[in-house]
Order: C-alpha cells, then structure tokens, then sequence
C-alpha cells in the first residue's frame, strides 16, 4: 500500500532551503557583514553605556517612572523597585542589562518595520491576502528554527539573536496594525474624505491616532515575545539573562536556572505593564 | 442653471455591476436581479435636480438607498452609471485631486452619528476640514470659532465630543461642516439620532441658519415629519429609485403612487396643510351693488345661516346674517351696510391648520381666508374634521 505514497522520491525541500541561504548568505554578505559589524558595535556600545550608570539610579528612574505612568499608584512601582533589587541582589544585573538592550532594539526594529506593514496591509486586500499566510508562518514555525539562518547570516552573537527575535516578534505589531486600522469606524474614514483629505492626511490624522490603542497592544505583544526570544537566543551566543538559564540547563543546576529564570518573569511583568500604561495612561 | 443635477444615477453592489445595469434596463426589479444575480441595486436610475439656496429632502426607509444615494453626490461611493453634475461640473470626469477641491470648497457633510474625531478638541474638530486644506493656525482658529459660535457652542472649544450631549455633537458636525464655507450641505440623516424634542430645535434652528446661509441642503431622512417640514422639495425613495419629486403640499394631496399615499398615511396633517388646502369657495354678496333681499335669497338657497360681504374689489367687508338680513328686509332697509357685523374669525391663507382649530371652534360663522385683505376662502367645521380625517375627497375638491 505504501508504495501508492512513494509515486515520488523524496523532495530535497531540505537542500533546497540550504543552497537558498547559502545563496542569500553569500549573495547579501555584503549587506550582511556591515549590519552585523555596525549593529554589534552599536548595541555593545548601548550595554556599555547603560552598564556605567549606577544601578541604583535605574532603579530609581524606573520606580519613579512606574509610580507616575500608572496614574500615581504605588502596586507597579513597588513592584519594580522589589523585583530590581533581587535581581541586583542575585549578582544578575549586568545580564539583565544585556537583555533589556536586546529587547528594546528587537522591539523597535520590529516596530518600524511592523507598522508601516500593517498600514500596508490594511490598505490593499492584496497586501493582506500574500502577508497573511506569512505572518502565521512566521508565528507558527518553531522559534528555534529562525536561529539556524541567523547563524548562517550574522554569524554567533548579539546580532543574530536580534534578527531572530524581530522574525518572531514582528507579527503582532503588523496585525494589530492592520486590525486597528480597518477597526476605525465607517463614519470617521468618510468624514475624512468628505472633508477632502489626501490619504496621507487620512492616515496621519484619522487613521493612526484612531488606531493607537490596538497599535500599541500590538507592540506590547511583539515586546513580550521578542524577550521570549531573546531568552532562546542565548542558545547562539547572545549574552544576557537567557544565557543563565542555558548554562544552568547544560550543567543541570536546578538552582541557579530557577534564579535566571525568575530575572527573567521579573523583566518580563515590568515590561508588560509599562507598555500596557502607555495606551491608558493617556485617557 | 440648477445647482446640482443628477441624471439616471446608478449604483450596483457586486461583482458584475455591467450585467445588472443590463438587467435594469430591461425594467427587472431590484429583487429579481438579486435573486438572479446575487447583486444589490443601491440607487436606480435617479434623477433630479436642486436649485440653488434649496433644501432637497431625500426621505426613505431604511434600505431605500437613500444613504447610498447621497454619497454618490460626492463620490464616497462611486456611481456604476449616470451623472452628477455640480455647477455643470462634472463629478464623474474629476480626478482625485480635482474631487478634493471640490469636497473641501464646495461641498461639506453631516453625519448620522456625527461622525466626530474623539480624539480632537472641538475647535480640532471644527477645523479639520480647514487643516486639511492647508490653512494657518490663525486663520482656521477664527472661521473655526465663527462657525462654533453659528452653532451656538461658544465656549467648548477646549471640550472633547464624549463631554457633549447628542444634540451637541451634531451642532459641532455643522459647524465643521459650516466652517468650509461650503456651497452644498449634504445632511445624512443628520437628526435621526437625537431625542424628539432635540431634534425639532436642530430643525428649527437649522431653517433660521438657512434663512441667512442660503446654502443648498441636501437632507437625507428617514422621517415624513422632519422632511414635510423642513424640505422645500422632497424626493421620496423606495427600493433604490424615486418614486415621487414635489412639494410637501403636493406629496400630501398628490401621491403619485399607492406607496406614497400608504407613506403619507400616517402624517399629522394638521401640521402641513394650511388653511388654503380645506377652504371652500365663499359664498358673497357685493356690498356696492347687493342689498338685504339677496343676501336672504342667497342665503336660502344655500342652506346657510350667514354670508360673507365683500366689495367690487373682493376686500372683505363683514358678515350678514339670515336673521338680520330678514329683520333688514321686514324694517325696509336697503343697504347691507347698516346691518353689517365685523367680528369674522379671519386667517391668512398660510395659516397652518393646527392653528385654525381654537378659532373655528369658538365662531359662530365660519372662518374667512384672506389672502391681502381679499376673501379667497371660508372654511367651515366639517371641512376641518375631514382634512383630519383624510377623507381625500374634502381635500381634492377644494384644491
């Protein structure tokens, strides 16, 4: 019966896939080497910078900022001026600094490629019909996956791991985009039109400012999975708390993985909330 | 030259619009083609004209395509076939840059639920359209506030629209629509969304801006009272095509059509038609060439109790009655002068009927119509309860 299966030999979709990024990787090395030369010096560059203040005064400029952003409540402020000392207490500190600068430029790289997107997206059926199917790809696809090409592209390192977070954090900001601006009511969009404005006017105006709210949820996702990520990329060689976690795993010390693993929820919740008060903070 | 013409405009919803066009001009209906084809007919072949400083009302049920129709005239929605034509421009043939001008300048819309930016100051608001334009700060803050204060919003220009009521939020879509300048008001079912008593003001205060505006309002309404009383014109719509063009007067006495009249069935009359629709022709003696023993005569012959008296130039003079007029006959008096009562109810011709109840009921005789000191009319009590009764024949014969 199987031999009703085997009408075909097997597909190489697995070579194919190499000799294409062999391809890419040796076609665009050129744009290739100088992003991972300049965004790595950038981003060591970032980490050094925020390395040399005190860690006392982030903790206190984020407690501040935590107290004020939520409307002048103490939870997220006493939360964060907790969690940042156990992590400083921990001896974590300089690895949480490596990882917060790898979210936050996975996050707004993923956020000024992922809305203009989205607007696309929203704007044309075509645009949504191919984007789509890609974006679930690109969700659905173990994370994992995405750090082979990195590899293969940037080499081992901080880099890499960016560009595998912006492949998995991308999708929500693009979605959500779109979502947003094809929420905004019939009525505004005509209102717009009818006041003869030029699409761009539209957009800027009436569009955007409609859609912030779904927008900026949006990015409070592609934030969260980008730390998700950043974690996993350790695995290729970029610093930070996940790096913690992997060598804890290689050496089974259930200890110290617990300790890099509960930095990390810490980040994780500080993060959460504080874009999630943007989007109230200004109603 | 009418200010907008719009000539056998067409608008399919579907896939094939050519094939239903097709369909339309060999007379199917909309139901058949939706069952043939799956497409909807929005507007059928509507034509019609406004002229300038006009208020055009365009009144259906919903699904009518009234809404439909009103956004052809400035292609929010763009038409399958026919013309529209603004100043003898025409709409069709405009490019998209030549269609904003004219939507910035030219023609400004109201929307059913405002339609207001909730996250714009109302003076924001008000000068979106102006912003668009590409106005200074200075100049579009002062037609914005001139437009507020048309409006009667002065003062809550700082305001965002969640803090104002209903009625006050569709005071601020006129008055961005206003602050344009626009020739052409389109009003989408602009009212329909306010309480009864909120929206007759706005229709109220809408006619006293129009009597200095001059604007040519196209009003788009679901509701036979609102249009009967503030529509110079109204189109009536059923199905996407018009089924009737005409003054209230004449969409109340003349329906065109079963449908029509089945629409106008339940309008409060008393309202609308005024005191020329239910007068009758008077019975008169002349003062300068009748004396008592006419007017008896006359009297006897009709069956009736008084008459009026006018002179040659039919001014009206009093009334006689058959009493008075025998007692007159009996004493030998010759002129009617000398038994000649004064106290006629009187009414102008415009007199709405609604009006006319508390006079006729406390005359004895029967309310004169005049029209410049002329009698054109009388009305008696029975023509008033069968106006009100929408016996058409009481309405017909005295039209």
């Amino acid at each position: 019966m199987n031999s009703l299966l085997e009408f075909l030999p097997r597909i190489p979709i697995a070579e194919w896939t190499k000799a294409f990024t062999d391809w890419l990787t040796s076609t665009f090395s050129f744009i290739f080497y100088p992003i991972r030369t300049h965004l790595g010096n950038f981003m060591g560059w970032s980490t050094d910078r925020l390395s040399e203040v005190p860690p006392v005064i982030i903790i206190l400029l984020v407690v501040l900022l935590a107290f004020f952003m939520t409307g002048k409540k103490f939870g997220l402020a006493a939360f964060s001026l907790v969690g940042l000392w156990l992590i400083y207490n921990q001896g974590l500190w300089d690895r949480l600094i490596e990882t917060f600068t790898l979210v936050l430029i996975a996050s707004i790289l993923s956020v000024i490629i992922g809305v203009p997107f989205g607007i696309l997206m929203s704007k044309s059926k075509i645009a949504e019909s191919i984007m789509k199917p890609i974006l679930d790809f690109m969700q659905t696809m173990p994370a994992f996956v995405y750090l082979i090409p990195a590899v293969a592209f940037f080499g081992i390192g901080m880099v890499p791991g960016v560009f595998a977070s912006l492949i998995f954090a991308v999708p929500p900001t693009v979605r959500f985009t779109n979502l947003g601006i094809r929420q905004v009511p019939t009525e505004l969009v005509e209102a717009a039109d009818a006041f003869g404005s030029t699409g761009t006017q539209k957009l800027f105006k009436v569009e955007l400012p409609m859609a912030k709210a779904t927008i900026m949820a949006g990015i409070n996702q592609t934030v969260m999975l980008a730390l998700s990520m950043v974690v996993i990329a350790s695995m290729i060689g970029s610093p930070g708390l996940g790096r913690e976690v992997v060598s804890a795993l290689q050496r089974s010390q259930v200890g110290p993985g617990f300790v890099a693993g509960i930095s990390i929820v810490i980040l994780a919740i500080i993060i959460d909330r504080f874009t999630q008060s943007v989007n109230t903070a200004k109603k | 030259m009418p200010k907008i013409k719009v000539q056998s405009l067409t608008k399919v919803f579907g896939k094939r619009p050519k094939q239903a066009i097709k369909m339309l001009n060999e007379k199917k209906s909309k139901d058949e083609i939706l069952k043939e084809t799956g497409m909807t007919v929005g507007v059928n072949q509507a034509s019609f004209e406004v002229e300038d400083g006009e208020i055009f009302v365009i009144m259906g049920l919903s699904g009518s395509g009234k809404s439909t129709l009103v956004r052809l005239l400035n292609r929010l929605i763009n038409p399958t076939s026919g013309n529209v034509w603004i100043d003898g421009e025409d709409l069709a043939q405009m490019n998209d840059q030549q269609l904003r001008e004219v939507r910035r300048k030219k023609m400004s819309m109201v929307f059913q639920k405002f339609g207001l930016f909730p996250f714009r100051t109302i003076l924001q608001n008000v000068e979106y359209g102006l912003e668009v334009q590409g106005i200074d700060k200075e100049g579009r803050r002062n037609k914005a506030l001139n437009s507020l204060e048309l409006v009667g919003l002065k003062g809550y220009e700082d305001q965002f629209p969640d803090q104002l009521s209903g009625g006050m939020q569709q005071r601020v879509g006129l008055a961005r629509a206003l602050a344009n300048d626009p020739e052409v008001l389109l009003m989408d079912e602009a009212f329909s969304a306010l309480d009864p008593l909120i929206r007759k003001d706005m229709q109220d205060e809408l006619l006293e801006l129009q009597t200095t505006m001059k604007k040519t309002i196209i009003f788009i309404t679901h509701d036979l009272d609102e249009a009967l009383r503030i529509g110079d014109r109204i189109a009536l719509m059923k199905d996407g095509s018009i089924v009737q063009i005409g003054t209230p007067e004449e969409i109340l006495v003349k329906p065109a059509n079963d449908y029509v009249e089945k629409f106008v069935e339940d309008v409060d009359r008393s309202k609308v038609l005024t005191a020329q629709h239910i007068m009758k022709r008077p019975e008169t003696v002349n003062i300068d060439k009748h004396g008592p023993r006419v007017a008896l005569e006359r009297m006897q012959k009709e069956g009736i109790s008084s008459m009026f008296v006018v002179d040659s130039n039919r001014l009206l003079k009093g009334y006689v009655t058959a009493d008075a007029a025998s007692e007159a006959r009996k004493k030998e008096i010759n002129n009617l002068k000398d038994i000649l009562q004064n106290d006629i109810p009187k009414v102008e011709k415009e007199t709405p009927m609604v009006d006319i109840f508390n006079i006729i009921h406390d005359s004895p005789v029967p309310v004169a119509v005049i029209d410049n000191e002329k009698l054109v009319g009388i009305i008696v009590r029975g023509a008033v309860i069968g106006a009100l009764a929408r016996d058409s024949e009481v309405i017909l014969e005295n039209e």
